[in-house]
């Protein structure tokens, strides 16, 4: 829904960083987003590809590492993954407390690029 | 063929949002002014509460509210209809207020003759979650006809909210709503989370929360936040 200015952001980052490495192009971009985002890939690279088009990222792939999410127990802090929130289990999986901490599922960056 | 490189970024994606919200948030810390950012489905009652709070707050407090609809004005026109100034924000498609929309509808509002201004987000569980619109608080309202999973099933915005309203609580005896299943599941995703469960149609429930917001807007005044 929300991917278009997302996605500008992303491109702009890419342009900047690209030219200033002094690239001629860009054949990847490394995305880390976090399981708890709900941004769709293929519309992440339809919007990229409809903004890059005619500059030094034509063409370039989107690869989004998905950060699963994981909480961390706030009584014995053992951490954990959890791959589905639906399930409505939560808790951890140690001790078994319900008293946890979100520790990562919000990630949101651009890692590296890589160019010619 | 020349050779691929690879250039290191480590960039948050919205970093330049973020950056505008913390600058948004400075500018009101200076000039004292609380901004809540309300979200919600369509249909929680997010107008009806701002109606609310500006009933009770309004001798308390100077308030304003910015009004974000994809693009429609009915939402601003109750609100001015009590004589409280109102911006309108048409995002015009866009699903979610960002800093730079803010940043826009604050420089219409003369934040020198306010306290309080609530920050209506347009309406869905997904995109204002994603996105910093350089308030200090924000808010969800749920209300009880959506059902209590929905913090199971847009864990996003759980994870990001100071407080949790459960709106329309007269109609539990109709619903299938476990409201300590609701607070179980948020609070799950976010410890910190203030939870209201409260009526705007009935009044039931509104104290706690006027009470809340409005320790929260003097402390933020005395500069305690």
């Amino acid at each position: 829904m929300h991917e278009l200015p997302i996605t500008k952001s992303i491109y702009q980052m890419v342009l900047k960083h690209a030219k200033r490495g002094n690239a001629e192009r860009v054949i990847s971009v490394n995305l880390e987003i976090g399981a708890l985002s709900d941004l769709q890939d293929e519309w992440l690279q339809r919007y990229f590809d409809y903004l890059s088009r005619g500059t030094i990222a034509d063409g370039a792939k989107l690869i989004i590492d998905r950060v699963p999410v994981a909480f961390q127990c706030n009584h014995c802090q053992q951490s954990f993954e959890v791959y589905s929130l639906l399930k409505d289990d939560l808790s951890c999986t140690q001790c078994g407390s319900r008293e946890v901490t979100l520790v990562s599922g919000r990630e949101y960056q651009v890692k590296n690029l890589e160019v010619q | 063929m020349e050779e691929i490189r690879l250039i290191d970024i480590k960039e948050e994606i919205l970093s330049d949002n973020k950056g505008l919200a913390e600058k948004i948030r400075e500018k009101l810390s200076q000039e004292k002014v609380f901004m809540l950012n309300l979200m919600g489905s369509p249909g929680s009652g997010k107008t009806s509460l701002i109606l609310k709070t500006i009933s009770y707050l309004r001798d308390r407090y100077r308030i304003a509210v910015v009004e974000a609809d994809i693009d429609s004005v009915v939402d601003s026109e109750k609100v001015a209809a009590m004589g409280i100034q109102t911006v309108q924000i048409r995002t015009g498609g866009f699903c979610h207020v960002d800093a730079a929309m803010s940043e826009k509808a604050l420089e219409s509002l003369p934040l020198g003759q306010l306290d309080f201004i609530i920050l209506e987000n347009v309406g869905n569980l997904i995109c204002p979650a994603e996105t910093d619109t350089g308030a200090v608080k924000n808010t969800v309202i749920l209300s009880v006809p959506e059902g209590d999973d929905k913090p199971l099933k847009y864990p996003l915005i759980f994870t990001l909210c100071d407080s949790l309203v459960i709106n329309k609580i007269d109609y539990m005896d109709k619903a299938d709503f476990d409201l300590e299943r609701v607070r179980e599941r948020a609070k799950v995703l976010n410890s910190n989370i203030e939870f209201f469960p409260l009526s705007c149609k009935t009044s039931q429930g509104l104290e706690d929360w006027i009470a809340w917001l409005d320790q929260e807007i003097s402390s933020f005044q005395r500069g305690r936040l």
